[in-house]
């Protein structure tokens, strides 16, 4: 049996609870990890659907990964945090519009003993140059997310080659945020992190924030709806309909009253 | 603990353990569907390029699921030729990545069981001159108890792989997020507790549908051998 045929099956087979049809108002978004990890979307998302009766499923995944799916059009809106790979994704047609949406902060956690003594320092680029130079550990992304993306910048400013240690002090995880978390917990490294993953993360262990505070660890969220000239299968309008509504003031404010152990996540920044 | 927060676990554990099992089992009996003629026709026909050909399906066996899981990403990406067809993110896109899979275990060991009984055997099908497709069909029916383990070998590895549905099923919350899915996650998290009581949770299952089969086996071959 050819493996069309066995394909083709399976669309008959899976009619009844398989792909959602438009009519059915759902639509896909392409989202970071940090935002679903962190529950923001158990909260939004509800909300969302009694406002609208849209529902929103989410494929959480590293932004570099996110992207790239959505440029395969599998996904109607994008939700991610790495604003110049966003607007490159806009300028070269995938994207209709990118939307600030709200931000919070990268922070750099790091083991109780602190080895490298950058605690309380808060310029990252120089605190990572510290950690560079002392010989610890320092567990990186290595995965084109957004996190990576902005801790490679970081290395930037502070003129480390940190890819030219890499094996060494310098341990690229290729996972995601928590799955790198916890490969930093468990060899005593540092890590840069948002701050949304670290508050919901559970292994924390003895490790705590050592650097936040800086300009550099800002970390903004976008919002794009994927180009429907593009990807006719984009569902558009109701696309369209979620990211109104998660700049509206009522997205908003839902977003700004999402509590994880009493600490505000998110800080909505939508312009009007 | 961990015991205590799966069974005081909501409706969403249910749902979990329901996808996981309708798509493993799905795939599984489609596997053997497939599987189980291809390891028959394999143990009863010689020809050029035999040993070539068992090689191949004895290998695929060890075929990584994240590959698996990009080659069935990239066929039914929406950019893709089978994108037309809407099922990346569905159930289904899970059934066909873990079908792919396990289609080699069940064929590749069913070959070798049936080969060892079609030796056995050669003399009296040669005397009774049954055609390959009788001898095919012979085969499989004598075969059918140690079959079974063929088939929970291929279930047993579809229930637990990670990497095949977690691309192409996109480990969507009730939708396409089952067991082994959800373990990443909560790992992920760094709530390693819940993750390990959900692995808990799927060892029971894997136990429950192996006791299910062989008390089934038993009683079959009780009837059969009566």
């Amino acid at each position: 049996m050819g493996v069309r045929t066995f394909v083709s099956t399976f669309a008959l087979l899976s009619l009844g609870a398989g792909p959602a049809l438009a009519q059915d108002r759902t639509i896909l978004v392409q989202s970071t990890t940090s935002t679903a990890n962190s529950g923001l979307y158990d909260t939004l998302l509800p909300q969302f659907n009694e406002a609208t009766g849209i529902t929103a499923n989410v494929v959480a995944v590293g932004t570099g990964q996110a992207i790239r799916n959505a440029e395969n059009c599998d996904g109607d809106v994008l939700l991610v945090h790495a604003k110049s790979a966003e607007e490159a994704f806009v300028a070269e047609g995938f994207g209709v519009k990118r939307s600030d949406l709200m931000y919070n902060d990268f922070i750099v956690v790091g083991p109780a003993d602190d080895p490298a003594g950058v605690g309380g320092m808060n310029d990252a680029a120089a605190a990572l140059a510290k950690i560079a130079t002392s010989g610890a550990l320092f567990a990186s992304r290595g995965d084109d997310s957004g996190t990576h993306k902005k801790e490679m910048s970081l290395w930037q400013g502070a003129g480390v080659d940190a890819a030219a240690a890499s094996g060494q002090w310098y341990r690229e995880t290729g996972s995601g945020m928590g799955a790198t978390l916890n490969a930093a917990v468990g060899m005593n490294a540092y890590a840069l992190t948002d701050r949304a993953t670290w508050i919901s993360f559970e292994n924390k262990s003895d490790f705590d924030i050592v650097v936040e505070g800086d300009q550099d660890l800002f970390n903004q969220y976008g919002v794009i709806l994927v180009n429907p000239e593009r990807c006719p299968t984009v569902n558009a309008r109701d696309g369209q309909e979620f990211i109104d509504w998660l700049l509206s003031p009522a997205g908003q404010t839902a977003i700004a009253a999402y509590r994880l152990n009493g600490q505000q996540l998110f800080f909505p920044n939508a312009r009007p | 603990m961990a015991l205590s927060l799966v069974l005081s676990g909501d409706g969403d554990l249910y749902q979990i353990v329901i996808l996981s099992l309708r798509v493993s089992l799905t795939a599984t009996a489609l596997a053997c569907l497939m599987g189980l003629p291809l390891g028959a026709l394999l143990a009863v026909t010689r020809f050029r390029g035999r040993g070539g050909v068992l090689v191949l399906v004895n290998a695929l066996m060890g075929l990584p699921p994240v590959v698996v899981g990009l080659l069935v990403y990239l066929q039914l990406s929406r950019s893709g030729p089978l994108g037309f067809l809407g099922l990346l993110y569905t159930p289904s896109a899970m059934i066909i990545a873990q079908c792919i899979l396990i289609t080699p275990i069940v064929a590749a060991l069913s070959r070798q069981v049936l080969e060892d009984m079609h030796t056995e055997y050669a003399e009296q099908f040669r005397s009774l001159s049954l055609s390959r497709t009788r001898s095919m069909q012979a085969l499989l029916w004598d075969g059918r108890f140690t079959l079974l383990t063929v088939a929970l070998a291929g279930f047993g590895r579809a229930v637990a792989e990670v990497g095949a549905v977690i691309i192409v099923g996109g480990n969507i919350d009730h939708l396409t997020r089952v067991m082994t899915t959800a373990i990443a996650l909560e790992t992920s998290k760094g709530d390693l507790a819940l993750a390990l009581a959900l692995g808990i949770v799927l060892m029971v299952l894997a136990l429950g549908v192996n006791a299910t089969v062989q008390s089934v086996r038993m009683s079959a071959m009780k009837q059969a051998y009566a």
